[in-house]
């Protein structure tokens, strides 16, 4: 039973925690742009973790759900109707065997998750779920969904039907902390090469407005805005690269490393996204601002620490809240 | 190895860069191989070989201490790790790679030996003749940078790249020399092809070659591409 794809939206993929490990055989990590959102999503459909959701961007497929089916989108905030009923964000709906979920435009952002309990359960490459657009690899050799694609869904976990309707948990979270309304300024740490820019692009770098550029994706957010320079041109050899890493190619137009970055690159570096605020780019979609403050790398790794304390404490919270009103029933076989 | 001569750069909350130089050079390629041999056993650790630097990514989590920050700690048992390993010179697998050079296998064959001067067999010859290293996989699941080209059929990519490289073409980029394991865009001159796979996601060892692996092209000729692609079609 599974769930069969209508309309395939713009770029939607399966996405988990990514595919860490393989980096030495040239295969990256990819997986969800905005990590918290889809571990969030994950979460308030009671799964333990680490299953497949659908990263949706800018405009969500429309999906027919062959069999009953506890789902939460997360991330952007995006229009989600069954038959013109409206569905909460961020929060848990029990959809009836042969629901349509049309999920249309996000009001604000780039990319929202859909978690189903159980997950999608298509076959695992290399130990994870996500498609890799670049590499091809994950769910139909690694492309974006496409209409008349099937979904297996995980079947271990179904859970008990509140009633045959359409019916939302009466609760839902606040997305105010996990999503970024404001778009405020991101933590840049010191890149290896940033003291080799001149003077005016250091200052453009750390004080100026950028915007995100119709070319970006899941590789990489391109940064429309000052063309910065080197004060002498860098040859470099390739070394390894990360999601974060600000590189400046010869066209002054700085590009942010994202999660399906390659695993290597030539390209001076001069900067790194805390990872705290890579989320927080992901979801910044073409023509948004983006401005950097600096900050130091144990400011960034303490802000990571934080935010993943608050984000085990909210999901434990979940699981509880799940378990009391009686929706969270124990899973068969392993997950 | 002296510790002292390698470089230790932070670079992300849960990266941190070994970096033995700044060129293409085979002897600092044998430092970063023996290196991610030396650091085999250190866990929650990811090591990432290229040219003469090795990425560690790490579980901040995992290596975190009450007495130092992850990168510390990470670094002190990288150094550790270095100073009393003892990896084997010349660690590494040996291939023998079979490549049909030319033809419709090789389509640039002819444009890069005349560029160099040279007869086709002769440039087959020395690419043929040469032995080398896997320095490091990159660009896209299990492409091998190979060093050890002869810099006499070194050439300059080209300037207009090609959309699409068949899976298992030969390539010479400048003085690089590798092999496209998936249908690819490419800028490298095409010289030959393989019929081996370099790349199945689902195999127990998904990449053929790894880095530090040592390699040998063997010349064939069309018939036996042909026998040989069939028997390693999935």
């Amino acid at each position: 039973m599974s769930v069969r794809v209508l309309k395939p939206g713009l770029l939607s993929t399966l996405q988990d925690g990514g595919r860490p490990g393989h980096a030495a055989i040239g295969v990256g990590r990819a997986g969800a742009m905005d990590l918290p959102a889809w571990r969030l999503a994950n979460a308030l459909v009671g799964n333990r973790g680490g299953e497949a959701a659908l990263e949706c961007t800018l405009l969500g497929p429309t999906l027919r759900f062959e069999r009953a089916a506890w789902i939460a989108i997360t991330g952007a905030p995006i229009a989600a109707r069954v038959e013109g009923t409206e569905l909460p964000g961020w929060a848990a709906s029990w959809l009836p065997a042969g629901s349509v979920l049309q999920l249309g435009r996000m009001e604000a952002g780039c990319r929202s998750y859909l978690a189903v309990r159980g997950g999608f359960d298509v076959a695992p490459v290399l130990g994870s779920r996500s498609s890799d657009l670049h590499a091809g690899l994950g769910h139909a050799g690694g492309r974006a969904l496409q209409a008349l694609d099937t979904l297996p869904l995980g079947g271990a976990a179904m859970g008990t039907p509140p009633s045959d309707h359409l019916h939302a948990l009466p609760w839902r979270l606040d997305p105010q902390p996990w999503f970024d309304f404001a778009q405020a300024p991101l933590m840049l740490l010191p890149g290896s090469h940033d003291a080799l820019l001149d003077e005016a692009s250091r200052q453009a770098l750390h004080t100026g407005t950028f915007r995100i550029g119709n070319a970006s994706n899941r590789t990489a957010s391109r940064l429309d805005g000052a063309r910065l320079q080197l004060r002498a041109p860098l040859e470099l050899i390739s070394e390894a690269a990360l999601p974060g890493t600000v590189q400046l190619p010869p066209s002054g137009q700085p590009i942010v490393l994202m999660a399906e970055a390659p695993v290597t690159g030539g390209y001076p570096r001069i900067g790194q996204l805390a990872a705290v605020d890579l989320p927080r780019l992901a979801q910044r979609r073409p023509g948004d601002p983006v401005c950097f403050r600096r900050g130091t790398l144990e400011q960034a790794a303490d802000r990571l620490r934080r935010r993943e304390q608050a984000l085990d404490a909210l999901c434990r919270q979940i699981e509880q809240r799940l378990q009391h009103d009686g929706f969270l029933l124990r899973m068969t076989g392993p997950a | 190895m002296p510790a002292r001569a390698i470089q230790f750069e932070p670079l992300a909350e849960d990266a941190l860069l070994l970096r033995f130089g700044d060129r293409i050079e085979p002897m600092l390629n044998d430092r970063v191989h023996a290196a991610v041999a030396a650091l085999h056993g250190l866990p929650s650790l990811e090591c990432v070989p290229a040219y003469a630097s090795v990425l560690l990514r790490f579980e901040p989590t995992a290596w975190q201490g009450d007495d130092a920050p992850a990168h510390q700690r990470v670094e002190r048992a990288v150094r550790d790790a270095l100073a009393t390993g003892h990896a084997p010179a010349g660690a590494g697998r040996r291939h023998e790679i079979p490549v049909c050079y030319g033809g419709s296998h090789g389509e640039d064959l002819p444009a890069l030996a005349r560029h160099l001067g040279l007869p086709d067999e002769a440039v087959v010859a020395r690419h043929a003749g040469a032995d080398y290293r896997v320095a490091m996989l990159g660009f896209a699941p299990g492409f091998p940078y190979l060093l050890g080209l002869d810099p006499v059929l070194a050439m300059p990519r080209r300037s207009d790249p090609r959309p699409r490289v068949p899976a298992g073409s030969v390539a010479i980029g400048g003085l690089q020399t590798g092999i496209y394991p998936a249908d690819l865009p490419g800028g490298w001159h095409l010289i030959g092809r393989t019929p081996l796979r370099l790349f199945d996601a689902h195999a127990g060892t998904p990449s053929l070659l790894a880095a530090g692996d040592r390699v040998r092209f063997r010349a064939i000729g069309a018939e036996e591409f042909a026998e040989l692609e069939a028997a390693a079609r999935p």
